[in-house]
């Protein structure tokens, strides 16, 4: 760094983090965060971060000096700048939750009362690009143009509008949820229909230009405050305008652009964010006709974004490291590139390959919701593929969404579309015809597979092209690779010759290797790979089996013919300078490796957590950065593979090599066999390397840590099952069970309720609890293929028994650290949707003895080595395992955090065979609670039911630390955006021994004087037990006061939803008043044991009751 | 999806590069020469200043989007192409874009090539190749198409401004300020951006005797090869300076300008093509040293900036690798830049030094009525 000083004199600085992960909102700012945080220590800036995301890398010991796991709202930073008096504030690094903070802080006057300095771009120019009239205003005066609207309140204005603006046009509906009674109109004629439907539900309408099958391009720019200004990268969205950029499949950089249409792009860019004022980073959208040089800029996002996370691994440039510089005074210009450690930072990367990011959907978690992507985004995470062909990028990415992925193959569009509706269960060639149009007019979550199997049909690209408007340019691509795969299927051994093939089962697999090697051709092969083949993919083509088998077959193949891929940089400017980091990936389109691995290098590689999704995010990603960590410590060369672009871990300095690419057996045997190291660790990458422990193993990997062996002994049901019973250890009953009258045997012989697990899951359909013979019958009916394949497993489900999580750390079978969390909610609410304390408060000391004495022997048995996490039930007294990972689990960061001892560091020395330091938490005396709490985005899901059940569904977790459980509490129940409630409360409390439980409860927000509603039932109840309670009729009723206008109408503050245990109706009143609360944004409880907790915590605490204490200040109070 | 057949990539130092013959099936030889910048093609390919060398493309996909129509300016000048032709020997890529698509395409890549005759070669490990031509310098090289083996061909013994420059003279425009502007390969762009003004252009040919000759500004265009080649030109621009009157030199221009003022000239490593070169203003700037622009580039001779005459200074250089990229007489309204203010392809961050340029005009124009 240039030695010049800074002109500006800061020296603490507050940095407001993003919370906890929802959708729209995820791992990327913990990337950007931690980025400003590495850029500002360097400046000797102290750094106060405000982020109640426990799990983020941002809040580690060693970034920032001070760390608040505390809600991002006006109240509590403003406390928090009290008590810290800093001179600066970053709030372009923690999306829009910091944004919106920072706005409100801003207008509250708390920044000037203060002289807090807002470093960076000015809440002023914020402020203009987050409004849409001030936007359109100010790039009019310099004359760039944004989409034409205008406003209407009568059809007749309505219909001028429409002849200024000219046909197509939108009509938007103010103030409507949903888009009810929005819509496009070709003509006069559309639009007066649709205008008198629009205005029976508001009168605010809008009317806007319709720029559908617009290309959507971004660029992302930075400026610093000498003026310099320039655009690190272009994308563009594989589909039109119409489709969320988060929903879309995103190459960079641009494809179909022209240098004129590039460079038009780029002044716009340039022009706009000089005239806005950005200094920092920015993102800027813009719509492009595809058919003449006409633009519109639809947004610019004056903060660090999830596009600007994806620009930064796309080019290798560290947007958010400089971003924070640049908020300091620095110039481009002074700033030296970290990639090459000679050039300058002021500079426009060129990339020599394309990235692909592809959104990841969970759409199969959420009960009702609606799969079609559109304008708003539903994607719970991303991956980016890596590529020197857009075939060979777009592959890895489809790969990268799901393990499950093989590449572009037709059959995960039929799996459903095909089966999905129930009525057409036969393939039969109308109805494959239809539902390949109804995926493509209203794509969903498999729409490129849908576009794959269109072409299989025999569609043509322009029939494709007229039905979604994608560029054909991408569209041809996808033709290529569904034409090599019908060249590979020419080569089927089954279907030139079916006799052979049976018999062929029985040759050894060299000879099968042999016969198919001499007859495919080498180059079919090689072109296939340099496309992005997989070898499964190939040998599916090939043998119709996609099994581990079949892959090292290919694998075999390829290999004797000297098909490997090579490694290649990232280096930021196209070769043109030699670049000082690895950040790699591998392809089949070169000749030469970029780096050499020396002789005696003894890497260690750490296997990723792959996409973020519903069960698997940032948490993973903390371990994974943790465990690099400590692997530096003890000098040993650490190798990431990952292919998350909104993780830490695949920030290139976080290692010493980094490849982004694949976490297949294919690809990481690949890099294994290239990297030549002393081993792979998988067990702090989540449940993806973990399932890769075994297979490696077999194919002569060093697994370090726990043997691969027991890997699978404990992920397989079975042998886990009889080792609990050689051991003792009491598990729930269960069996795998095919037949549906031993099935119906089973259950009653153990009795209801039965926890369902189908091994084979269609769309829409996962786990469930059947309450009754009926629930089995449904369930199984609706949503399995029973057969010998496909079992089902059966649990019994217990139900009032406390749930409880120990994470810990052991060496050669030896317990070395444990800890015990909670949960708040009775089992049945799945782990990763339940709200965990620890130190437990209310377990009984008998519990955590008989716990401790299990986790020991089991550890002992299996000789584990590294991270382990249990799951237990225990109802009085009585313990029951349900689980058990041999891989650090979702909870380990919380745990890690609230006792100050990185459970990590201690795994990662166990699994490298070092002296690990036994600590028992018991010696230490707590006086303060953690609790983590889950962060739901049911407001995105559209119909998503928002209960709580055996299903995970939460996005993301923050976790707050409080004196005593009820603080911490309400602490991170407030971090998740939950609003305290003022005055008003519904309830709707489920059966009467339900009601009955909450009495006391009830009762208490009564006498605190809260203005209590509640549905027929529950209202009577309360009633007749002297509590006040006004009566609201359900949604479903057409009576008057309802439910649903009190609610629509914001004069409810919180509902207390209590579903009722065997409720079966799934669009009944119940989900109605859930779901409307979340499209409303109305704070919303589903469990009685939460309810009950948030009743005790409300009536001890008042919001300004709640302290502002450091996660410090909390640890040191524990050592004095 | 076509095949080829094989082609080869040889180099001088004798190494071999397998590849896939496409466009024109011929062998070709040149000086072979990278270029990363990631669009614009078609631009590249028809700037004069690569005429004697094969290009490869650092982007691995190129051809996407076709090659654009024909359409003229009101000038009469091609709208989406820099001359009126392809200058480069050959083209090397990774993949060549066999369907491609974009509504101002009138063609293929593969097509154009064919018809102007230009062999390209795909299927080539191009960073390979580039980490190899940065870590030893430009080499020349050679493809080699159905096995018909050719000599190697050095373009910079040859003068190549001779073969690209125009050989009559043409005026464009009709304004109050007479502009010569000396075509040593001079792209179209920069005729574009000089017509912007109220000027009359008369562009000349590379060694035309324009001193003889009434104007108000002197400019001297781009183009290839090694500057010491283009001797008439310096001696011309020499007797130009006697009259004090605006000149401003763009690429080959600028050396150009730094040889006729006594300085000196050579051949950098493997020069810089690309569309993101950082270059640093050193004078006149409010924040000294701190206000740069993106430039595009594509030279292989840069001024050696240590032997500009006391009377010049250095006017841009490249935060890169800190060689010169611009001079500037200290007194009187000499200047000139080493990179592309008109970009195309690559961004005109720069473009208003055409208008500095109009504007010392000007300025000459008031003061010599004097």
């Amino acid at each position: 760094m240039s030695n010049e000083k800074t002109k500006m004199k800061i020296k603490k600085v507050i940095l407001l983090g993003s919370g906890g992960l929802s959708i729209g909102q995820a791992g990327e700012f913990d990337y950007s965060g931690s980025q400003a945080i590495k850029a500002l220590k360097e400046e000797g800036v102290k750094i106060i971060l405000v982020n109640p995301n426990i799990a983020t890398i941002q809040t580690s010991k060693g970034f920032a000096d001070e760390v608040y796991f505390l809600p991002v709202t006006k109240e509590f930073v403003e406390r928090i700048i009290i008590k810290e008096k800093p001179d600066g504030i970053l709030l372009g690094f923690g999306g829009q939750t910091a944004l919106n903070c920072g706005i409100e802080l801003y207008n509250s006057g708390v920044l000037g009362k203060y002289n807090v300095k807002v470093l960076g771009t000015q809440v002023e120019t914020i402020i203009v690009t987050e409004d849409k009239g001030m936007f359109a205003e100010a790039l009019g005066k310099i004359d760039v143009k944004v989409p034409k609207s205008v406003n209407a309140s009568t059809i007749d204005e309505g219909i001028q509008a429409a002849n200024k603006i000219g046909y197509p046009v939108i009509v938007r509906i103010g103030y409507a949820l949903g888009g009810l009674g929005s819509g496009f109109c070709n003509n006069e004629d559309e639009l007066n229909t649709l205008l008198k439907e629009a205005l029976t539900h508001s009168n605010q309408i809008l009317i806007e230009e319709s720029l559908k099958g617009w290309k959507e391009i971004e660029y992302e720019v930075m400026r610093d405050s000498y003026d310099n200004c320039m655009t690190v990268c272009n994308m563009e969205n594989f589909d039109p305008l119409g489709i969320h950029t988060g929903e879309s499949i995103v190459i960079a950089p641009s494809q179909t652009l022209t240098d004129n249409e590039y460079q038009q792009l780029r002044d716009l860019s340039i022009k706009v964010i000089r005239h806005l004022g950005i200094v920092g980073e920015c993102n800027i959208q813009f719509a492009l006709d595809p058919y003449s040089e006409e633009y519109r800029v639809i947004e610019v996002n004056a903060r660090l974004s999830r596009s600007s996370a994806l620009a930064s691994k796309a080019t290798g440039y560290p947007l958010a490291f400089i971003a924070a510089k640049l908020a300091v005074g620095y110039s481009l210009i002074d700033i030296p590139n970290p990639i090459t450690g000679t050039t300058k930072t002021f500079f426009e990367p060129a990339m020599d390959y394309v990235v692909v990011k592809m959104p990841r959907w969970d759409h199969d978690k959420f009960k009702n919701v609606d799969r079609v992507i559109g304008s708003s985004m539903k994607s719970v995470g991303e991956v980016m593929g890596i590529g020197r062909k857009f075939e060979e990028a777009l592959q890895k990415a489809i790969r990268m969404t799901h393990p499950g992925n093989i590449g572009l193959v037709s059959e995960r569009f039929d799996l459903s579309s095909c089966f999905g509706n129930g009525e057409c269960v036969k393939e039969n060639e109308k109805c494959v015809t239809e539902s390949i149009d109804k995926e493509l007019k209203n794509p969903t979550d498999k729409r490129v597979f849908a576009i794959a199997k269109a072409f299989e049909e025999g569609y043509s690209v322009e029939k494709i092209f007229d039905i979604t408007k994608i560029d054909k340019w991408f569209l041809y691509k996808l033709k290529n690779i569904i034409e090599i795969s019908n060249e590979l299927k020419k080569y089927n051994q089954k279907e030139n010759n079916q006799q052979d093939y049976i018999k062929e089962s029985n040759h050894s697999q060299k000879n099968c290797s042999q016969e198919i090697l001499s007859t495919l051709p080498t180059e079919l092969l090689k072109t296939a790979k340099q496309h992005g083949f997989s070898d499964k993919q190939i040998g599916k083509c090939i043998t119709g089996k996609s099994d581990v088998k079949t892959m090292m077959l290919i694998r075999d193949i390829r290999k004797k013919a000297e098909i490997i891929p090579v490694i290649k940089q990232i280096d930021t400017l196209g070769a043109e300078y030699p670049c000082k980091t690895n950040y790699l990936y591998l392809t089949y389109n070169g000749t030469k490796d970029d780096v050499v691995v020396k002789e005696g290098m003894n890497g260690v590689i750490v296997l990723g957590s792959g996409a973020y999704s519903i069960g698997s995010s940032v948490e993973f990603d903390w371990c994974c950065v943790e465990c690099v960590k400590t692997l530096r410590k003890e000098n040993l060369p650490s190798i990431v593979i990952n292919y998350n672009p909104e993780t830490v871990s695949t920030d290139y300095d976080e290692c010493d090599r980094l490849y982004f690419d694949e976490l297949s057996l294919e690809v990481v045997l690949d890099i294994y066999e290239k990297e030549n190291p002393i081993g792979i660790i998988v067990s702090v990458g989540g449940q993806i390397p973990n399932n890769l422990a075994l297979q490696l193993a077999k194919c002569g990997v060093k697994i370090l840590g726990t043997d691969a062996k027991i890997i699978d002994m404990v992920e397989d049901r079975h042998k886990f099952s009889n080792l609990l019973d050689e051991l003792g250890v009491d598990q729930p009953e269960w069996k795998e069970l095919t037949d549906m009258s031993e099935i119906k045997r089973f259950c009653s012989t153990v009795g209801y309720p039965i926890l369902i697990r189908p091994s084979y899951v269609l769309s829409g359909a996962a786990m469930n609890v059947a309450y009754e013979e009926g629930d089995l019958d449904r369930y199984l009916h609706k949503a399995t293929q029973l057969s010998k394949e496909h079992p089902i497993v059966l649990t019994k489900f217990i139900t009032g028994a406390k749930e409880i999580d120990v994470d810990a750390v052991a060496s050669k079978g030896e317990i070395k650290i444990y800890m015990i969390s909670e949960h708040v909610e009775n089992a049945g609410v799945h782990s990763g949707d339940a709200t965990l304390v620890t130190p437990p408060q209310k377990l009984y000391l008998e519990t955590v003895h008989r716990i401790k004495k299990i986790i020991k022997q089991i550890i002992k048995h299996l000789k584990i080595t590294g991270p382990v996490n249990f799951q237990f039930l225990a109802k009085d007294n009585n313990i029951k395992i349900i689980e058990c990972n041999l891989r650090a689990s979702r909870s380990f960061p919380f745990v890690s955090k609230v006792y100050d001892i990185n459970m990590i560091e201690a795994a990662t020395k166990a699994i490298l065979g070092k002296e690990v330091e036994r600590i028992d938490t018991k010696a230490f005396d707590f006086n303060y609670v953690g609790v983590k709490a889950p962060q739901f985005s049911f407001t995105r899901l559209r119909g998503a039911d928002p209960q709580l059940g055996v299903e995970m569904s939460s996005t993301g977790e923050v976790a707050c630390l409080g004196d005593d459980m009820e603080e911490a509490f309400l602490k991170a129940l407030m971090s998740t955006g939950f609003k305290l409630p003022k005055n008003t409360i519904l309830l709707s409390t489920g059966d009467v021994k339900q009601k009955a439980k909450l009495l006391d409860s009830v009762k208490k927000l009564a006498e605190k004087g809260y203005m209590l509603y509640g549905t027929k039932g529950t209202a009577d109840f309360y009633n007749m037990h002297g509590i006040q309670m006004e009566v609201l009729h359900w949604p479903l009723e057409n009576k008057k006061p309802n439910v649903m206008e009190y609610m629509k109408n914001r004069k409810i503050d919180l509902v207390i939803n209590i579903p009722k245990s065997n409720e079966r109706i799934e669009l009944s009143n119940d989900y109605t008043i859930r779901r409307t609360a979340a499209d409303f944004s109305i704070p919303l409880i589903t469990n009685m044991q939460c309810a009950k907790l948030f009743v005790e915590a409300i009536c001890n605490y008042n919001e300004n009751d709640l302290k502002v204490k450091s996660c410090n200040e909390y640890h040191k109070a524990m050592n004095e | 999806m076509k095949s080829h057949k094989k082609a080869k990539l040889v180099l001088e130092d004798g190494s071999v590069y397998d590849g896939y013959s496409f466009g024109y099936s011929e062998s070709s030889a040149g000086e072979v020469v990278f270029n990363t910048g990631m669009a614009g093609y078609p631009q590249s390919l028809t700037d004069p200043s690569y005429a004697g060398q094969i290009l490869i493309f650092t982007y691995p996909l190129i051809g996407n989007y076709g090659v654009g129509s024909k359409k003229q300016d009101e000038n009469l000048l091609p709208l989406n192409f820099e001359s009126d032709k392809i200058h480069v020997k050959g083209v090397i890529v990774s993949e060549y874009c066999q369907e491609h698509n974009h509504w101002d395409s009138e063609s293929s890549f593969e097509e154009w090539l064919i018809k102007n005759k230009i062999p390209g070669i795909h299927g080539i490990d191009t960073r390979a190749l580039t980490i190899k031509i940065r870590e030893k310098g430009v080499m020349l090289g050679k493809i080699i198409v159905d096995d018909k083996e050719i000599e190697f061909y050095n373009p910079n013994h040859e003068n190549q401004v001779k073969s690209v420059s125009r050989k009559d003279v043409k005026i464009i425009g009709n304004g109050k300020y007479k502009i010569i502007a000396v075509d040593c390969g001079m792209k179209y762009n920069q005729v574009r951006c000089l017509l912007k003004h109220d000027v009359t252009l008369k562009i000349v040919p590379w060694d035309y005797d324009f001193n003889k000759e009434e104007y108000e500004g002197l400019f001297l265009s781009n183009g290839p090869g090694d500057p010491i080649q283009c001797q008439v030109t310096i001696d011309n621009i020499k007797k130009a300076m006697e009259l004090k009157k605006p000149i401003f030199g763009i690429c080959l221009g600028n050396q150009l300008l730094a040889l006729a003022a006594g300085a000196k000239t050579y051949k950098l490593k493997y020069g810089h093509r690309s569309q993101n070169q950082p270059c640093v203003i050193t004078l006149n700037t409010e924040n000294h040293e701190k206000k740069g622009f993106i430039t595009s580039q594509n030279h292989g001779f840069a001024v050696d900036k240590k032997t500009l005459p006391k009377e010049w200074e250095e006017l841009f250089y490249n935060a890169n690798d800190n060689t010169n990229e611009g001079i500037k007489h200290k007194t009187l309204p000499f200047f000139s830049v080493q990179f592309h203010p008109e970009g195309f392809c690559g961004p005109k961050d720069t473009g208003y030094l055409f208008e500095e340029f109009i504007k010392m005009i000007k300025m000459s124009k008031i003061n010599n009525s004097y």
